[in-house]
């Protein structure tokens, strides 16, 4: 089994170590008190997971599909693991963000939040994202509900950890924890339906036995419940009610960390169980993203993007253009057109892109000000932080879907899938609400960069420690934004592996 | 009539606690009294998949010589003491965040908390007045 040493152990359980590392390393994290040794450990953590990440993703370019039985108990008796294409792109955008996350956090939870409480924050910061990683690579029913209360648990402790600089921050995670809670719980009911009719938790397995019955009150139930519980988490509209208030007063690292990872897994888990786990059962599937997924996504397009034309306050009003996102994504899933769901997960990539730099460059601005980040405070702060705020510029028009920006490829690929199912109405509303959300970008950027300094402000200092991750990635926006032939062709085969009911 | 009830007794029961948790969750203004009804919520769920486990005339999944015992479904116990403890979290986190709540807003009902927030909100707007961090 060990031929090769510890390399080959490495090599040999990679699905599983993408997961379990950061979850293994998460209680040590808990009783260390020293903050840089903490960091130093959480970022060879998350960095290993994303190291196994992209040889995964080299595996299943070159073989398709990668299983793991956890504890070498067969499946469907014992807990499975399968990666293919689509599982490892997710999990190579999810480990490479958190990744760059993790190397940003240390200078701004340090100013974020309190110092004893450091060491606790980085244990909770690997749960969640071990939770988010082994939500997206289990290929277990019952084991997927596990990881989303891991995930959940911590995140909600993590958005609460903002209590240091704003007490707002302890609803904002208590409700997180409710809410969240309850979707779990929706999610646990509609496995229980399922299981009592197939007797089975195991996904491949479960795919057989659905086909087989092809339909039946029970089976429509348990569809019903896990799909509502898997939109709540997906902070799909109108279930989205937790999301503005946890990304807006959560540290700006958890903040940047949950945006780029956590929904996306969410979304992901969403895709995964209406084109594989319910793919023997099209009917149904059909009316719901026909009828539900759709129009919802929709809406939580133009709602998300008119409360943040609305919004003053920074970190809010991108939370509110992240339920805006959040419905392309879900939308382009909803189409369920094999160019639509690949457009989907080119947009997951670039909206983590986005939403990552977007919050980290936030940060960057709430260290420097030791404040809460909004219009007024943030006069005149290109000249005074020139370098935090170009990035913060070019993560913004990538956003918008300017042209050599991650953000319009991504436009470019849904539009297009939209325009190849003839749903013109559907294309023009997508093109008015990126229209719109110029709106909500030319209102910070004017504010930073076309309004005089105020007068008698001090120097701000702009930290290397803090700018120099947020440029890593507003160069990824830049780069998939001129080349996106990797992203594009590994969408491509995810959306296949989605598609063809391959797991 | 009645023994039809009677058959589908447990999952009457279930609906009930689940139509209550839910409604807990949603109408109270106390958040402790949300916690209690998130946690009636979850229980109804225990006992949804107790009862999936129940085969009708067998016995406790325990191993015995007898050949041909009908043995009750175990895994769906296995699978309710996972989500029990995932319960026990919840709930955990869930009063030691309220705890914190009523350290800094002074209150644990959520109207109040809320009338707080705008406060908040406006000194925010107050503070952040150009030049005003100097």
């Amino acid at each position: 089994m060990n031929d090769g040493g510890l390399i080959g152990i490495f090599l040999q359980n990679l699905p599983v170590l993408v997961v379990v590392i950061p979850l293994l390393l998460a209680p040590i994290l808990a009783i260390i008190t020293a903050p840089r040794v903490a960091w130093v450990v959480s970022v060879a953590g998350v960095g290993s997971a994303f190291l196994a990440a992209i040889l995964l993703q080299s595996i299943t370019e070159s073989i398709g599909r990668v299983t793991y039985h956890l504890g070498n108990w067969e499946p469907p008796w014992g807990i499975e693991f399968v990666v293919d294409s689509a599982t490892s792109l997710t999990l190579v955008i999810m480990t490479g963000l958190a990744f760059l996350a993790t190397l940003y956090a240390r200078a701004s939870l340090l100013a974020e939040i309190k110092h004893t409480d450091l060491g606790k924050c980085y244990a909770a910061w690997l749960l969640a994202s071990g939770g988010l990683f082994g939500l997206v690579a289990t290929g277990d029913a019952f084991n997927l509900f596990v990881f989303l209360e891991i995930s959940a648990l911590s995140s909600a402790i993590l958005i609460s950890m903002g209590a240091g600089a704003d007490r707002r921050a302890l609803s904002a995670g208590f409700n997180y924890l409710l809410i969240g809670a309850v979707g779990a719980t929706f999610y646990v009911i509609g496995v229980g339906f399922v299981y009592a009719i197939t007797g089975t938790l195991n996904i491949a397995d479960l795919v057989t036995r659905i086909a087989d019955l092809g339909g039946g009150a029970a089976l429509y139930a348990g569809f019903g419940f896990m799909i509502a519980g898997i939109m709540v988490k997906a902070a799909v509209f109108p279930v989205h009610i937790w999301l503005p208030a946890a990304y807006g007063y959560a540290p700006s690292a958890v903040s940047s960390l949950l945006a780029a990872i956590a929904t996306k897994a969410a979304l992901y888990v969403l895709a995964r169980l209406l084109f594989t786990l319910f793919a023997g059962v099209p009917d149904i599937t059909e009316l719901a993203v026909t009828y539900v997924i759709v129009p919802l996504s929709l809406a939580g397009i133009f709602v998300g993007t008119v409360m943040a034309i609305y919004e003053k306050d920074i970190k809010l009003l991108l939370a509110h253009s992240s339920v805006a996102q959040i419905g392309y994504i879900a939308l382009g899933f909803g189409l369920a057109s094999s160019a639509s769901v690949a457009a989907s997960f080119v947009h997951i990539c670039n909206h983590a892109l986005i939403k990552g730099g977007l919050f980290m460059a936030v940060g960057g601005f709430v260290a420097a000000l030791s404040s809460r980040a909004n219009l007024a405070s943030f006069v005149g702060i290109g000249r005074r932080m020139p370098i935090t705020a170009t990035a913060f510029t070019v993560c913004g028009l990538s956003l918008a879907g300017l042209p050599l920006t991650a953000g319009f490829i991504s436009k470019l690929y849904l539009v297009r899938a939209i325009l190849a199912e003839d749903a013109y109405v559907i294309a023009a509303l997508v093109l008015l609400s990126s229209a719109l959300s110029l709106i909500y970008l030319w209102k910070i950027i004017e504010v930073m960069w076309m309004q005089p300094v105020p007068a008698k402000s001090p120097n701000l200092v702009e930290n290397p420690a803090i700018y120099l991750p947020i440029w890593v990635v507003a160069l990824a926006n830049i780069w998939f934004g001129v080349d996106a032939s990797w992203l594009v062709a590994a969408s491509r085969a995810a959306a296949a592996a989605l598609l063809g009911g391959g797991l | 009539m009645l023994m039809q009830l009677a058959a589908i007794w447990n999952y009457l029961i279930v609906i009930l606690l689940m139509m209550i948790g839910l409604f807990l969750v949603i109408s109270r203004a106390n958040l402790v009294k949300k916690l209690v009804g998130l946690s009636i919520f979850q229980t109804s769920v225990f006992l949804f998949y107790i009862t999936l486990g129940r085969v009708s005339g067998g016995t406790a999944p325990i191993l015995t010589d007898a050949p041909d015992t009908l043995y009750s479904n175990p895994l769906p116990h296995v699978l309710i003491l996972t989500a029990i403890v995932v319960g026990v979290a919840t709930t955990a986190l869930g009063l030691a965040l309220i705890l914190r709540i009523k350290e800094s807003f002074g209150t644990i009902e959520e109207d109040e908390i809320l009338a707080a927030k705008n406060e908040s909100a406006a000194e925010d707007l107050l503070q952040a007045k150009p030049g005003a961090e100097a």
